[in-house]
């Protein structure tokens, strides 16, 4: 009955409590929605590339290696050999290889030759394939195919033309060689959004008229070139698929220790933990933020208690003499503020997922970070648990205020 | 006091009147001379013990009745016994009791489920009651129960109260200033002679 009576206590106090429920639901649908982000950034991240298991380049270290195979951040230190890439795809061990060639730009986005493989075998988010939104694929020596992001910055369309500048923020372009979208991805979250997409044979092309980094005079026209035996001398990276995943290791050692050049071969996930171990910082500062914020609602909770506490010392002389000890009167204050941190927290839980619900898509289709909605688990659980014991730990002190002030006022109600 | 006295101490306001009260229920500690309630001497006695002494064997009466206003009246009338083990005991069916006693005190057995803030005065004041009553304490402390009330009303309520008391043999210990009503207690204790009583031995 002293539960029920709590209750209508609450209950009769609505507004005040209700304005701290509202409180601390906030606050908890805003730590976890940080911590969905921060998990959702993170398996976003660890899903930039899926479905490869190797990528191979020059030796240089694994991060770097991810950094510019994948993300397009920095340079290669190297190139690998045609011939060595041939060497490696003719391995037992090698299911499907997809060769890219990076270097060259186009306004600040980086322009990747590959072939069309790359679109059979290029997977994110789990296993998630590439998809047009527009156009096609490269069909002529001269089509590119755009990422989503590419679009949207420059404005481009199908059939807009580009033209590729040599090397990274360079005055130098391609301009005899001009090139036209021919597609333009779907947004997929991933640096592919970033990249302008040209067939490897294209990029040779490109470079028919230069020698080391510099155009030669010659100019070889457009319809030679297109006659011309295309196939590169280099490549800069290439993503690599094995028969069996127990073969990885194998063909991993026998990459790094392949004799005619230095080469590396990296576990594109070991890689991709390492990098993300490197941002780790930003993402304890993110948690440490929403946990503050958590800290707030349950500090204004401990305010609305003291400020109570003055109106119900009539409630407490009452309780008192009837015969409650003074402890009844601290456990009802404590009993009341873990009732209104659960009610709180599973309130939060439920904006939570209405705001995941309602904001879902638009987030994927704005920033390509996926939030997945799972059931309320082990996490949801932990938040409301953690809510209410901290609670309880916040409101002993005006628990341990009214104790004392029902020991002092005892049977008599002063208001 | 003897069981089933009917003692009214008189004293003006600030006398001291309620803070003797509380010593008698406990809550305020004795700081000389002795309260012995049911035979138990109170400064002897633990925290917990005067107020397990105070749930079992005495009903409060306040002067502003002091329901819990968001309860049901009879969640306030079988409050006492959340408190009082032994109290609770002798209540055997307490839905049945409060309705009893409500129907005694002249209050409709449909208001137990009715909310004690949307009460009239007159059916608080009953309600208080009630709830002191509830249990069959040995002791009943009324503090200035009447003084809400016209002289008609005061006199109605007076044998009500009486009524009952007399019928679980409690003693009745009520606080007043009204000199009128004197007549109608089996002994009147003035505060004033014992505030002069005291001076005096000091």
């Amino acid at each position: 009955m002293i539960f029920r009576l709590a209750l209508a206590s609450l209950l009769a106090r609505f507004v005040t409590v209700l304005m701290t429920v509202i409180a601390i639901a906030f606050s908890v649908a805003l730590f976890l929605g940080v911590e969905k982000v921060r998990t959702g950034a993170k398996a976003s991240f660890a899903d930039t590339i899926s479905g490869t298991d190797l990528i191979v380049g020059a030796r240089s270290g694994s991060v770097q290696l991810l950094l510019y195979s994948v993300f397009r951040i920095g340079n290669a230190t190297n190139n690998i050999t045609w011939e060595s890439y041939q060497d490696i795809i003719a391995r037992p061990e090698v299911d499907w290889a997809v060769p890219i060639s990076l270097g060259d730009s186009h306004r600040q986005f980086r322009v990747m030759g590959t072939t069309s493989d790359f679109f059979t075998h290029y997977k994110y988010r789990q296993g998630q394939g590439l998809a047009l939104q527009g156009g096609a694929l490269m069909d002529d020596l001269y089509d590119a195919v755009i990422g989503a992001d590419v679009a949207a910055a420059l404005g481009y369309k199908v059939d807009s033309p580009i033209v590729v500048a040599h090397g990274i923020a360079s005055f130098t372009e391609h301009d005899d060689q001009p090139f036209r979208v021919s597609g333009i991805l779907e947004k997929t979250g991933t640096p592919v959004d970033r990249t302008v997409i040209v067939s490897l044979a294209a990029i040779e092309a490109i470079h028919v008229d230069w020698k080391s980094g510099a155009k030669s005079g010659v100019v070889t026209p457009v319809e030679v070139i297109r006659e011309m035996d295309l196939t590169p001398n280099a490549i800069t990276a290439a993503m690599v698929g094995v028969k069996s995943p127990l073969q990885t290791f194998k063909l991993q050692r026998a990459i790094n220790e392949y004799r005619e050049e230095p080469l590396l071969a990296i576990l594109p996930g070991v890689a991709l933990q390492e990098l993300w171990s490197i941002v780790g910082i930003a993402e304890t500062a993110l948690l440490a933020v929403s946990v503050m914020v958590v800290v707030t609602a349950l500090i204004g909770l401990m305010a609305a208690q003291f400020a109570s506490l003055n109106e119900r010392r009539r409630e407490m002389a009452i309780l008192r003499a009837m015969g409650a000890r003074p402890w009844v009167v601290f456990a009802l204050l404590l009993l009341e503020s873990v009732v209104i941190a659960f009610v709180g927290a599973v309130l939060g839980i439920a904006l939570l997922y209405a705001g995941l619900i309602i904001a879902q898509p638009w987030i994927d289709a704005a920033y390509g970070l996926w939030l997945p909605i799972h059931a309320p688990g082990l996490q949801e659980g932990l938040v409301i648990g953690g809510v209410m014991l901290a609670s309880a730990i916040v409101s002993a002190v005006p628990a341990v205020r009214a104790y004392r002030l029902s020991l002092a006022d005892g049977m008599n109600v002063r208001i | 006091m003897a069981a089933g006295e009917r003692v009214l101490l008189l004293g003006q306001s600030g006398s001291g009147k309620s803070t003797l009260l509380a010593m008698l229920c406990g809550t305020v500690p004795v700081q000389s001379g002795q309260v012995h309630v049911a035979g138990q001497d109170l400064a002897q006695m633990s925290g917990a013990a005067r107020d397990r002494l105070r749930a079992e064997q005495i009903g409060v009466i306040f002067q502003q009745f002091n329901l819990l206003p968001f309860g049901s009246v009879l969640d306030n009338i079988l409050l006492p016994l959340s408190f009082a083990p032994a109290r609770r005991a002798k209540v055997k069916d307490p839905r049945g009791t409060a309705a009893a006693l409500c129907e005694a005190l002249g209050l409709p057995v449909a208001i137990l489920s009715k909310q004690a803030a949307k009460l009239s005065v007159g059916q608080q004041q009953r309600v208080a009651v009630a709830r002191a009553l509830i249990g069959a304490p040995q002791v009943i402390v009324a503090d200035e129960p009447t003084s809400a009330l016209d002289a008609d009303t005061q006199a109605a309520f007076l044998d009500l109260l009486f009524d009952q008391v007399a019928q679980t043999k409690a003693g009745l210990l009520m606080v007043s200033h009204d000199a009128r009503l004197a007549d109608r207690f089996d002994r009147v204790v003035h505060l004033s002679d014992i505030a002069v009583s005291t001076q005096e031995a000091l």
